[in-house]
């Protein structure tokens, strides 16, 4: 079963909106904390501060190797995180997004 | 309007066999009981995104039969059935539940219909029979969402 605290902690890395952009960013490929920080108005260190929030978290990691250093997402930390009661939910939620198509046109049932 | 209860809730307790729902409709409960009432109405949304649903039986009174059927893009059956306990229109369906992968987890589950005038919040409460057969289950729904792969990031992420 999933690891509580761990779980806690990343819930409460990407509770920040700037915290989730930077994990979305990811999603598309590993980046630098420069290239993180292009589209926030906000200093290197700030960005390193919360990239050291998502790597306490087990979300994210850096590579050692050479000068880049580029930050890459953990997709394990992630499936974890999104499994079990969200994807049951977003299962659900799905069906009801349906729903809502249904409810809007009432008289047209296939 | 309060934008967050149009999200569906889940609550799952843990150590505990129950599974909660909420969601609001934009819809008066009588079309959203229908939605629930009539077969041709329930496949066009029950069951994950791409899947295909039979309903073969729906004996839709209290003390009827449903059993449906879904079909995975890739051509993987999923069948479900269980009995209406208890139908009350526009109000109440408290009905029996089976994976059939699984018989001998059968959960009960209450779905209520409030009536909220042009709008209706939709409550739904299922106990399983142990805490393991509550998360078996849920797992279980997680591969559906597996498969569906970064929608679930992008979900998650807004």
């Amino acid at each position: 079963m999933i690891e509580d605290d761990r779980l806690d902690r990343s819930f409460a890395a990407l509770a920040d909106p700037v915290r989730r952009a930077i994990v979305a960013r990811l999603s598309r490929g590993d980046a630098s904390v420069g290239e993180l920080a292009e589209p926030f108005d906000l200093t290197l260190q700030a960005v390193s501060k919360h990239i050291k929030v998502l790597e306490n978290a087990g979300l994210v990691r850096r590579s050692r190797d050479g000068q880049r250093r580029p930050v890459h997402l953990v997709p394990a930390a992630l499936e974890e995180l999104t499994g079990w009661l969200d994807t049951y939910r977003l299962a659900h939620e799905r069906a009801y997004r349906r729903l809502d198509t249904v409810l809007e046109n009432p008289e047209e049932p296939s | 309007m309060n934008s967050a209860v149009r999200e569906l809730v889940v609550t799952a307790p843990e150590n505990t066999p129950f599974i909660e729902t909420a969601r609001e409709f934009d819809a008066p409960v009588a079309a959203v009981f229908r939605a629930h009432r009539d077969p041709d109405l329930v496949r066009l949304w029950l069951g994950p995104d791409g899947y295909e649903t039979e309903v073969p039986v729906w004996e839709f009174r209290t003390g009827g039969n449903y059993r449906f059927v879904q079909r995975s893009p890739d051509g993987r059956e999923f069948a479900f059935n269980g009995a209406y306990h208890r139908i009350e229109d526009d109000l109440r369906i408290v009905q029996t539940f089976e994976y059939e992968e699984f018989p001998e987890v059968v959960s009960l589950e209450t779905l209520q219909f409030v009536d909220l005038g042009e709008r209706t919040r939709l409550v739904g409460r299922s106990v399983f029979p142990t805490v393991e057969s509550r998360d078996a289950m849920v797992a279980a729904g997680m591969e559906n969402g597996m498969r569906q792969g970064y929608d679930r990031l992008d979900a998650l992420l807004g």
